[in-house]
């Protein structure tokens, strides 16, 4: 084990899915035939003047709460100004010294099962810029032909979350990210989704000796674009921190880039190339107050967090607390819980098949629960059909795997399959007097003692008929016959 | 007597009793336009469609129907040349109407051309302009003010009816006092700046130039009121502004701004300051000595917080989605060549000017200091006018002075503006009137100043004013034939 620990730092962007950009009418949206979602305010046109989205302020303040910071009455935009092509004016209207959220934090549970506190700084609300294509062998600006640029995305409404140097490891780092974008889906403010861009997160990373109060020097890390790639970028930067140290050597403050396929950081630009900002109230727009009256009324209109329905899930649902936390974990999950639950009460069941074939499933295949076919309809007709012995256990995951692939109700592939599980017993008995008769050998060994020879025959029967007949029945008449 | 030389008054007058046509009014004009133009350089462009869009005004239902008026050339209008005098912009046609034009539009005005003025309007003689140096009608060796000067040149030489004008810094004013007209800056948030290339956002404010008071008021009341595309826009009921065309002044109160008539202010300009005192004082009003003890500082101030948003304002020239380009190696070199040949000296001066003053490490010893004493200023206007109704100066130290004689000298030009600056940073109402010439016939302009949203009682004082001293001079165009 190394001597050293780490110190970690968040800043996290969050797209907003307003209807409309931050300062303009445009719509907002991903994707789409380039520069088609533009006017001359968020194409920096001379002459145009921003005019605050008051849906991004609600958003931003939602946000806050959720994080238990607290939200300025008194809250100012100021313009960043630094030169790029994919920023329309030069310069982007953010906020400095007055950002809606202030203080908070968030408690996240690390894989160890331990609650940790995350300290955030503040959250504060931005425009977003334009996207870049590069026409290069590499599709970095260096060296390209030429760069296109795209202006759909500028203008969209960002939030930026910084958290204090509070996470100590890599796998808290992408445990907070799994949260904060769970609280983001629960608000419903942001699609976050990492690979469309809609989450963005760099980290400051630097290293100290255990016990040590002051902080090593930073790094900063950029372009990871999924929680994996957050992880190993961290991993990876970590162990280069680790190795400089202890050969003696110094760390040098700098922005890195983190290369995904390459699987290590690069150094950008060093703390000397730092841009200066040039920070200034942004002079086209009047500072916002935001009453009391005005934020609790916000306060009012919050979902059920996850923490919060962590709980109601113990309660309501007499859920053990390791099933209510995997449940109310992402929003999608707990909603498809509940939504299963309004027509199933057997919650248990439920849960297990949630948790179990159902997630197996959706890894598998690298779907979100809200991504595939499969409804609470269809899981919970599945499960009364288990209950009332139309179909086996067995059955049930052969027509699950099949509803899962095709969206097909659970009824309709029994009826098509003929998969309806034999419960009548002179046809089962049939079978068994069949199976007994070819293997003698077999009945001897049970009659001896020899259990396994129970599931042997078992398997024959299911065999024979497909896997139709109820396995409880089959084993009642095998034991019957053979004590006879 | 020409139809462009009358007012916008006399000629709706004339057109709403079906006397003349638009189409004469502005076949007037453009003649006279196509005689003078050559000597005064007072337009970028020429709206080449003007007969036409005479013709196409068929209602006389608003004030400024078929009035044909000039637009200064920092203001969008859709599909038309709109530069700001600059070589940055000198391909640029905005994809759309600021809002001022869309009203002037809404009235069915003609838009003649745009006007000339000093490049992204920094500069008090439009000699800064990027392409062509406009002369005062008054006498043509002599600078007509900036940054308006193309406009005010235009209004004086009755190269159109009205004009608009943009105040920085005392941009429509002073130009209006060296041309002999009338020019107003509104209360900042009055006019909506939708569509104004910015220079300084605090500061800027959009104002009309007329020949008369009686036109300064038709047309601020065609501008005036609430935008809500323009967040800075105060959201007020615009009174009825023509109401305060009476000139009944008695009782009101009215302050001489003591540091505004010391040294340094031309003899014949101070003379004729007291001299329209003293008119105002024997139709009844009161006139008593005013300090504000914080305006030695305003200079420096307003060269502070006007250079440090224009850095900001101006960083979106950057070619990459209008404008002038010259091709380089690459992005940063792209940028340096294209705002290196598309920039003047003078807004090169004012960019590095205010990226220095917004810069790390500075900030609070200059953008943060600098916006104290704007504080201070707007505090010293609120105690004047705990006494006062309207205070008083002289709007430019000096008549028109000679093209080419402050040019080179930054800090003389910018004095220019000593009696104009601290208005626009405390945001106030304010006009120009002329009031007078010197002794080489060049008119002198008198300024007064309202309280915060007051431009009734501003129009109303100038309106008695302008009816005592009865100025009716008029440049004696030197017109070469
Ligand atoms: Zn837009």
């Amino acid at each position: 084990m190394s001597d050293y620990e780490a110190v970690i730092g968040l800043e996290i962007h969050i797209e907003l899915n307003t209807q409309s950009k931050m300062f303009c009418d445009c719509e907002v949206a991903f994707a789409g035939e380039p520069n088609t979602r533009t006017c001359e305010v968020c194409l920096g046109m001379p002459g145009s003047l921003p005019v605050t989205n008051e849906k991004a302020i609600q958003y931003i303040a939602k946000l806050g709460l959720a994080l238990n910071c607290e939200i300025a009455n008194f809250t100012q935009f100021h313009r960043k100004n630094y030169f790029y092509p994919d920023m329309p004016k030069d310069y982007q209207i953010s906020q400095f010294d007055l950002p809606v959220a202030g203080k908070g934090y968030l408690d996240i549970e690390s894989d160890t099962g331990e609650f940790k506190r995350i300290g955030i700084t503040r959250a504060h609300i931005e425009e977003d810029t334009g996207k870049m294509l590069h026409i290069s062998r590499t599709g970095r600006i260096h060296g390209a032909d030429y760069s296109l640029v795209d202006f759909n995305r500028a203008g969209t409404p960002l939030a930026e979350v910084v958290t204090e140097p509070d996470i100590r490891n890599p796998d808290d780092a992408r445990i907070f990210m799994q949260s904060l974008r769970n609280i983001a889906l629960h608000l419903g403010i942001s699609d976050v989704n990492m690979e469309e861009g809609s989450l963005r997160v760099d980290a400051n990373v630097s290293l100290r000796k255990v016990g040590q109060k002051e902080l090593g020097t930073k790094t900063e890390v950029k372009n990871m674009n999924s929680f994996r790639a957050l992880k190993r970028a961290l991993d990876f930067e970590i162990a280069r921190h680790t190795k400089l140290l202890e050969a003696g050597e110094r760390v040098v403050q700098e922005t890195r880039h983190w290369d995904d396929a390459g699987g290590k950081t690069t150094s950008l630009r060093s703390k000397e190339e730092a841009h200066d900002y040039r920070y200034f109230p942004e002079p086209d727009l009047v500072p916002l107050t935001l009453k009391p009256s005005y934020i609790e009324e916000i306060r009012a209109t919050l979902p059920e967090l996850p923490e919060a329905r962590r709980k109601r899930f113990e309660d309501q649902y007499s859920l053990v607390p390791h099933d209510a936390r995997v449940l109310s974990f992402e929003k999608a999950v707990g909603d498809f819980f509940e939504e299963s639950a309004k027509d199933y009460k057997n919650y248990k069941s439920l849960v297990n098949w949630i948790m179990g074939e159902f997630s197996y499933h959706l890894n598998n295949q690298g779907l979100a629960i809200d991504e595939c076919a499969l409804t609470p309809k269809h899981l919970v007709q599945l499960l009364k059909m288990i209950d009332d012995n139309t179909i086996s256990g067995k059955i049930a995951k052969e027509v699950f795997d099949e509803m899962f692939n095709t969206g097909k109700l659970p009824s309709v592939i029994v009826e098509e399959k003929g998969l309806t599980q034999i419960t009548d017993q002179s046809e089962i008995e049939k079978v068994v007097d069949m199976v007994l008769e070819e293997n003698p050998q077999a009945v001897t060994d049970l009659k001896e003692g020899k259990d396994r020879a129970l599931g042997f025959l078992v398997g024959q029967v299911m065999r024979l008929t497909k896997g139709k007949a109820s396995p409880e029945l089959v084993n009642k008449l095998l034991w019957e016959k053979i004590k006879q | 007597m020409k139809l462009n030389q009358l007012t916008i008054k006399e000629l709706h007058k004339k057109l709403k009793a079906k006397e003349i046509s638009p189409f004469e009014v502005a076949t007037d004009v453009l003649s006279h336009v196509d005689g003078v133009e050559e000597d005064i350089h007072a337009y970028v462009s020429l709206n080449n469609n003007l007969l036409d869009d005479s013709k196409n005004v068929t209602e006389i239902d608003n004030p400024l129907a078929g009035i044909p008026i000039a637009v200064k050339d920092n203001m969008c209008t859709k599909g038309v040349l709109t530069t700001c005098s600059s070589e940055i912009l000198y391909n640029h046609l905005p994809v759309y109407d600021a809002t001022v034009v869309n009203k002037l539009k809404r009235q069915n005005y003609v838009m003649v051309g745009k006007t000339n003025l000093d490049e992204f309007a920094m500069g008090s003689s439009t000699e800064n302009s990027a392409f062509k140096i406009t002369r005062n009608p008054w006498n043509l060796e002599t600078v007509p003010g900036g940054s308006s000067g193309g406009s005010a040149a235009a209004v004086a030489a009755d190269m159109c009816i009205a004009a608009l004008g943009s105040d920085t810094g005392g941009s429509i004013r002073q130009p209006a006092s060296l041309c002999g007209v009338v020019g107003m800056k509104p209360t900042y948030g009055l006019v909506s700046r939708y569509g104004l290339v910015a220079f300084a956002s605090s500061l800027d404010q959009i104002g009309p130039i007329t020949k008369d008071v009686t036109d300064c008021a038709i047309s601020l009341q065609a501008i005036a009121g609430h935008d809500n595309k323009d967040s800075t826009s105060l959201g007020v009921n615009t009174p009825d502004y023509r109401q305060a065309l009476s000139a009944e002044v008695k009782g009101l109160k009215i302050g001489l701004i003591e540091e505004l008539m010391v040294e340094g202010i031309q003899k014949e300009v101070k003379e004729l300051t007291d001299h329209g005192l003293n008119l105002l004082e024997k139709m009844g009003a009161s006139v008593g000595p005013v300090s504000l003890p914080h305006l030695e500082y305003a200079l420096s101030a307003y060269y502070i917080i006007a250079p440090a948003e224009a850095s900001s304002n101006l960083a979106r020239f950057d070619s990459v989605r209008y404008g002038l380009r010259e091709e380089a190696e690459d992005m940063v070199d792209t940028y340096k060549k294209t705002r290196a040949k598309g920039f003047g000296d003078e807004v090169k001066r004012r960019i590095m000017l205010g990226t220095y003053a917004l810069s790390a490490g500075y900030y609070d010893a200059y953008y943060g200091q600098a916006q104290k004493v704007r504080t201070l200023i707007i505090d010293d206007f609120k105690k004047a006018f705990e006494k006062y109704d309207v205070l008083v100066s002289p709007t430019s130290p000096t008549t028109a002075f000679k093209i080419g004689e402050k040019a080179t000298d930054p800090l003389q030009m910018y004095l220019s503006d000593i009696c104009t600056i601290p208005v626009n940073l405390a945001g106030l109402p304010a006009i120009s009137i002329p009031c007078g010439v010197d002794d080489k016939g060049l008119p002198v302009g008198f300024q007064i100043i309202g309280k915060h949203l007051d431009e009734s009682t501003v129009i109303k004082a100038a309106y008695a004013l302008e009816q005592e001293i009865g100025f009716k001079e008029k440049p004696k165009l030197l017109k070469r034939d």
